[in-house]
């Protein structure tokens, strides 16, 4: 591999990662508000047929990625309905949701398989594009991945220093407490359910409009889950769960690579590579030895060190509250 | 500010937790509001503050009619409640917890509401690192954050439900002395919450009781605490003599033990403790007792040393094993560690049983739930959940939950929240336990507790044992001093 094969290679990952950096944020915010939408699969495979099929019909991908995130949105109210107004499992119909989302998929997209379609264009940044290695990485790349960077930033800014952000928290932390503070609790988690759907229905049309162009059956199938695991690996931070998608999209174009230069190690072997990454890094990160190692610190700094790695869910996660 | 409840009504089912209360309260005074456990005290307090509504019924602030459709909208109009379990959000910072419901601007401003939060602690002469997370607080200074919002929230009338439950005697002289400096110097109203009438005795100006749902009586403050008593109870209890016993074989050995956790050492503890023999821990909160009861549980490893039990060594064994071995442990975060709060009391009762079947006879539950609540008077019915149930009822829940035939009993203050009879009550159980040759080891921060109820006390200070000495032998001014970690 030469230098400029490495560039290209990572830049292909974070390219390939970024509808994933979607999606993790879109569920970070739901799921810290407390809901947890399990329907991602058959949500994302639901957002990237209607998105494709709109942008080839409409010849408008805009329109595309509108309609993605308005199915992303829907499926997401589903669930919050469900559950705050109807009192039913959420895990229970996010589940039922992912299976009929590939199904519907199929169903309704019959008729658009492998079709060549519009897709969203490459856009350098002027000036920045020429920076060497961060230029080619960053700057040098197409509309979702900046803004798959910009909805990290601004997540976690919503999250940790504005005043809705802090609503947001407290919902799903401590309900009650909330409530108690005058937060409408059930207000905040229909809200965060829909924008957080929304964000991952615009990850859903990202892939059949960017990345892997137009749709065919299962065309992203699996992914939802892999973003419900990066949730969880990133501790619910959109931080930590953004760099464990591109840690993700890294491994996994290594294994795409070790594949072509060894032709004899099997594909799945290959493809499980990404999965033992993620456990040793949860390990390493959660496990006796980090602690050992956060000991021998400051004092001053280990209680955030230990904060910050925590990899602890929102307390009320999955829980209800009935406001009187 | 002028407050009045007109006839207050409130039924859950078929209890009347209030029925048809009216008080009236002028500014500038403290009352007491007195009542046996589910009197309805929390339930009237918890209308008040907005937190739940009355089923019938008046609020009247300054003669105008008034209705909270939430506690937010209730401190709006000057009304701050301290709940009896303080409703903060654990993970968040201080800083955080604070803002939530304070600033509505959109971007979050730091820096003067550090500078605000500042000035009040130290008006009110509370004591808090701002910069920490509210979950590494005692239970005391989650009280004393709670305060300081209510006051930047603009309080003008102070609820608070049994705050000195679980706090250090430092802690409750300085929220005493704040609450006096409110109202007597500030013209503020509070509303004290208290089994312990010695507190009612020393803080407040005027006194409310209520029984069974009803306004029993009034009084202003002094007044003899018998009359008091009369009119939570309906008579004055009768206290049974505590009868000499026999100690038996030694059910408890501590040799040599070392635990060392991240928080605190305890080093060198030596311990013999026999059947029937009653043990007090005394100390400051986090000097060690708590992690010693923890580990004679199982739940924590010693570093070195032994932990045996009718001289079986069960150092080794688990949280689990010990359990089954008869070692039986009531944490004092009720509703954390003892109770689930969404289970119903006889799903309690099955778990806490020693064997289990696979299929369950639910109507044979019912009946053995049904015949321990009797025994052990809880306000509840079998299907009730834990989390209906009245503080000081689940307390005794959490007793009626111990098997019998136990070899070691560990107390976390067993008697938190629970009023003067049923603290007695429950120590009557405790003491026939001892004739199974059980041992019996607590901890509580009621000095008065302590030397009352034990026959020896240990006394901790900073993770030592420091000594250990007969409960007749000492008075609280001496075990005060030894706590203190003086003479
Ligand atoms: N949410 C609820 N659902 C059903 N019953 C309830 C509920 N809240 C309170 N109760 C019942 O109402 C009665 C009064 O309860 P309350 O909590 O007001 O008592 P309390 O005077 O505060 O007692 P304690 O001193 O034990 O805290 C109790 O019998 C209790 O079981
Ligand atoms: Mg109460």
């Amino acid at each position: 591999m030469n230098d400029l094969y490495i560039v290209s290679f990572f830049a292909s990952a974070i390219l390939n990662s970024s509808p994933l950096i979607i999606a993790v944020c879109g569920e970070t915010l739901t799921e810290r508000a407390g809901v947890v939408n399990l329907s991602l699969d058959g949500s994302m495979l639901m957002a990237a047929m209607s998105g494709f099929i709109v942008a080839y019909e409409m010849d408008n991908i805009w329109l595309g990625f509108f309609a993605g995130a308005a199915v992303g949105a829907f499926f997401a109210l589903i669930i919050a309905f469900g559950s705050i107004r109807l009192k039913q499992s959420q895990f229970a119909i996010g589940f039922v949701l992912t299976l009929l989302g590939a199904d519907l998929s199929a169903f309704l997209g019959q008729n658009h398989t492998r079709l060549p379609g519009p897709s969203v264009a490459h856009l350098s940044i002027p000036y920045l594009a020429d920076l060497p290695i961060l230029g080619p990485l960053f700057f040098d790349q197409n509309i979702i991945v900046y803004f798959s960077f910009v909805l990290v930033a601004v997540t976690w800014w919503w999250l940790n220093r504005t005043q809705p952000g802090l609503h947001l928290r407290s919902v799903g932390e401590r309900p009650e407490a909330a409530f108690a503070r005058g937060v409408k609790v059930n207000l905040v988690r229909y809200l965060y359910s829909i924008v957080g759907g929304a964000l991952v229905g615009l990850a859903g049309a990202s892939y059949s409009l960017g990345i892997k162009i137009g749709w065919s059956d299962n065309h992203i199938l699996g992914l939802g889950w892999i973003a419900l695991a990066i949730v969880i690996f990133g501790g619910w931070s959109p931080v930590r769960g953004a760099f464990g998608a591109i840690l993700f999209g890294v491994t996994k174009g290594l294994a795409t690579y070790l594949q072509g230069t060894f032709p004899g190690v099997s594909i799945q072997a290959l493809n499980s590579l990404p999965w033992i990454l993620m456990i040793m890094v949860l390990i390493l990160v959660s496990g006796d030895f980090t602690e050992r190692l956060i000991a021998y610190m400051p004092q001053s700094v280990q209680d955030p060190l230990r904060r910050q790695l925590r990899l602890a869910p929102p307390l009320a996660l999955g829980a209800t509250l009935d406001e009187e | 500010m002028h407050v009045e409840l007109k006839e207050i009504r409130k039924y859950f089912g078929e209890v009347k937790a209030n029925d048809n209360i009216s008080v009236s309260l002028e500014p500038g005074k403290i009352y007491g509001l007195l009542g046996e456990n589910g009197a309805g005290k929390s339930t009237l307090m918890k209308i008040l503050s907005g937190y739940q509504p009355q089923d019938s019924g008046e609020i009247l602030l300054d003669h105008k009619a008034v209705d909270f459709p939430s506690p937010a909208a209730a401190l709006g109009a000057g009304l701050g409640m301290l709940y009896q379990d303080p409703l903060d959000i654990p993970p968040f910072s201080i800083i955080d917890n604070y803002l939530l419901g304070r600033d509505n601007r959109l971007s979050l401003d730091y820096r003067t509401v550090i500078a605000e939060m500042n000035e009040i602690i130290t008006r009110y002469g509370f004591e808090a690192d701002i910069h920490a997370h509210i979950d590494t607080l005692s239970l005391g200074e989650r009280q004393q954050l709670e305060l300081v919002r209510l006051l930047a929230g603009g309080a003008q009338v102070f609820i608070l439900d049994e705050p000195t439950t679980g706090i250090s005697v430092e802690q409750k002289d300085v929220l005493f002395s704040s609450m006096r400096k409110l109202a007597h110097e500030e013209g503020k109203t509070i509303i004290l919450v208290s089994h312990k009438l010695d507190e009612v005795q020393e803080l407040c100006d005027h006194a409310f009781v209520l029984r069974r749902g009803k306004l029993v009586g009034q009084s202003t403050i002094p007044c003899p605490n018998e009359k008091l008593v009369e009119m939570m109870f309906g008579q004055v209890p009768t206290r049974r003599e505590r009868l000499p016993f026999d100690l038996g074989n030694p059910a408890l050995e501590l040799i040599n033990v070392n635990i060392s956790t991240y928080r605190l050492n305890v080093s060198n503890i030596n311990l013999q403790i026999f059947a029937g023999e009653v043990i007090g821990l005394a100390g400051l909160e986090g000097s060690g007792q708590g992690i010693l009861l923890r580990t004679i549980a199982g739940l924590i490893q010693p570093e070195s040393g032994q932990v045996v039990v009718s001289g079986q060594d069960l150092t080794k064994s688990s949280y689990h094993k010990s359990r089954n071995f008869g070692v039986a442990y009531c944490a004092a975060g009720r509703l954390e560690e003892g109770l689930v709060s969404k289970l119903s009391l006889t799903e309690h009762m099955l778990l806490a049983e020693p064997t289990h079947t696979f299929m369950i006879d639910w109507p044979a539950a019912r009946e053995r739930t049904n015949s321990r609540i009797e025994q052990y008077q809880v306000v509840g019915q079998p299907e009730s959940t834990a989390d209906q149930l009245s503080g000081g009822n689940q307390q005794r829940l959490l007793f009626a939950l111990l098997n019998p035939g136990l070899k070691v009993i560990l107390l976390e203050h067993p008697t938190r929240g629970l009023d003067v009879r049923s603290m007695d009550w429950i120590w009557e159980q405790m003491y026939a336990r001892r004739e199974d040759g059980t041992a019996l080891v607590f901890m509580s921060a009621d000095l008065d507790e302590i030397l009352e109820r034990s026959d020896r006390i240990a006394v901790f200070s900073g993770g030592v044992m420091s000594r250990v000495v007969n409960a007749s032998e000492v008075s609280v001014d001496q075990l005060g001093h030894m706590i203190g970690g003086q003479a």
